[in-house]
């Protein structure tokens, strides 16, 4: 049942590599923050875990099985610009299907209005986007969400609405989070164990050199 | 003086508003303009005062509509409509000061950035008044002072150009030709370096393009193009999403030394806590308009904020409770509440 990382190494062309040999394991129903200063990665590895990238060493599993090559994953990456991730050229309802059927008990919940359906990404503000995000990964049945500064584009009342649906839905199904978020107070409140990828670096290096 | 003229082509209705322009402005220039009395829809925290008639940017009951079709009849007999998402609202920036726009999203706060920059959708109307240091502003005017008088900051990373490397981007065309056009592309390339070099962007980092940026460092190139040419107004639309804390104090702290400059900010965003941080005042937002402007040190406490809204923002705060609003989400609370921070929910 557990998500596991091991050895994961990674890195861009041309660039120092990312992490050499990072590990993480996060349970079922575990909320795992995790903290680096800007441009360490930390979106990259929520990438990885997620299966958008491959990494040169090392492997994602969960339940000892690697990640699958096609079909819903079961590690869903909800990202920090939803503008993005969205065809800019497909109406919404176009965009949630290609998760399946969408309930409409999980629109609601959302706050998600049946005008929007209709209306192509643009036409909507960011917030607005995210929650449609947010309806198509866990429509997808995840049994971890990578949750990469999801809630950065919403105001605070937004904020509190969306995290508290996500917690409860997580503890509702046993999923796993994975977080990365830049403000220690929603941190403390959400998350049950705090991963620091600068410190996990350091040690990997010492531990190299012993 | 927004009264668009793209919209209104009749020169009557051009002449009219010319003179309701000079009206309002010696109506403007009449007022008194004293520390903490009502004027212009807004009060002064102690640090804003400013001279007789002057602020630096000035937004009078400004309304965005657009024209659409209605949604819910036919494809083929819909009617127009009107939808205006920004209704009679009133802000103003002094030098000197920061002001926040803080709201729920979707209310319209980028609309007002678009509106203070003068760019309009084919299908807006436009009306209110705008002054800019004390000048009234027509479209063609705000056209004008774009990027020199009034930059922004925009709120989303797909702004920078994908096929340009930042540096490029950055430095923008030079003016002139022969040599004055070298001199002052020199002269641009320099600003630039200086620039990244304060935003801590190594200076490889010019020659990368817009995909291989994080997201902090995307919003930091964002905040250097908007400071390239010097401008006295920013409007940040955003600006600290993607940074972590350590980076956005910094980038607000930069805000922060532009005003003490004698800039005005209008610094638009969500983030109370760090807006709070570094504010003069902060306008809430809703629904298309400021619901209040108060002064930061109201934020201290939920009975010193006037208004409803005001108030849900300051509980939902994830050190204040993390309350999610009357109805919303409390079906969810009993599961998802967490338990740490003993505030009640």
């Amino acid at each position: 049942m557990t998500l596991v990382a091991r050895d994961i190494t990674f890195g861009y062309a041309g660039r120092p590599a990312l992490y050499a040999g990072f590990s993480l394991e996060v349970a079922p129903g575990e909320r795992v923050a995790l903290s680096a200063p800007s441009g360490f990665g930390k979106t990259t590895l929520c990438r990885i875990l997620a299966g958008y990238e491959r990494p040169q060493g090392g492997a994602v599993t969960v339940d000892g099985a690697p990640l699958p090559r096609r079909g819903a994953c079961p590690v869903q990456l909800i990202g920090q610009h939803p503008e993005s991730v969205l065809d800019p050229r497909m109406r919404m309802e176009a965009s949630l299907a290609e998760a399946g059927a969408v309930p409409d008990e999980l629109l609601d919940a959302l706050g998600i209005r049946d005008a929007w359906l209709r209306r192509f990404p643009h036409e909507l503000s960011g917030g607005e986007l995210q929650r449609f995000c947010i309806a198509r990964a866990l429509a997808a049945s995840p049994r971890y969400l990578v949750a990469d500064e999801i809630s950065t584009m919403l105001d605070a009342v937004t904020q509190a609405q969306l995290w508290r649906f996500i917690i409860a839905a997580a503890d509702e199904r046993g999923m796993g989070i994975v977080l990365v978020s830049h403000s220690p107070a929603l941190t403390a409140r959400i998350a049950t164990r705090t991963v620091d990828l600068a410190a996990a670096r350091a040690e990997h290096a010492a531990a190299g050199e012993r | 003086m927004v009264r668009e003229e793209k919209m209104t082509h009749r020169e009557d209705a051009r002449a009219r508003h010319e003179d309701a322009a000079h009206r309002a402005r010696a109506h403007h220039e009449q007022t008194r303009h004293e520390d903490a009395q009502a004027h212009h829809h807004h009060t002064h925290a102690p640090a804003s005062r400013h001279a007789h008639g002057h602020h630096l940017l000035q937004v009078e009951d400004l309304t965005v509509a657009f024209r659409m079709y209605d949604a819910d009849e036919p494809y083929l007999t819909a009617r127009q409509r009107e939808a205006r998402p920004i209704e009679r609202l009133s802000i103003s920036v002094h030098a000197g000061e920061i002001v926040a726009v803080v709201g729920a999203s979707g209310s319209g706060k980028s609309l007002l950035a678009d509106a203070v920059m003068g760019l309009f959708e084919p299908n807006a109307t436009v009306m209110g008044r705008i002054w800019f240091d004390g000048e009234p502003m027509d479209a063609a005017a705000l056209a004008r002072v774009r990027g020199r008088g009034i930059a922004l900051v925009p709120q989303s990373v797909a702004s920078l150009d994908p096929l340009m490397k930042v540096g490029a981007f950055v430095r923008g065309a030079a003016c002139g030709c022969g040599r004055a056009r070298r001199e002052d592309a020199a002269r641009r390339t320099r600003r630039q370096r200086e620039l990244f070099a304060r935003y801590g962007l190594a200076p490889e980092v010019e020659d990368l393009y817009p995909h291989e940026l994080s997201g902090g460092m995307a919003r930091r190139v964002l905040l250097c193009c908007a400071l390239m040419d010097a401008p006295r107004v920013i409007v940040a639309d955003e600006p600290t999403p993607g940074l972590d804390l350590e980076l956005a104090v910094r980038a607000m702290d930069d805000f922060r030394a532009f005003a003490d400059a004698g800039g005005g900010v209008m610094l638009i965003t969500h983030d109370i806590e760090l807006a709070l941080r570094v504010a003069d005042r902060v306008a809430v937002f809703r629904d298309g308009t400021v619901v209040e402007e108060t002064a930061v040190t109201n934020f201290a406490a939920p009975e010193l904020l006037e208004h409803p809204f005001s108030r849900a923002l300051w509980h939902a705060l994830p050190e204040h409770g993390f309350a999610a609003g009357a109805g919303a989400g409390s079906a969810y609370a009993s599961a998802g509440a967490p338990s740490r921070g003993g505030e009640a929910l």
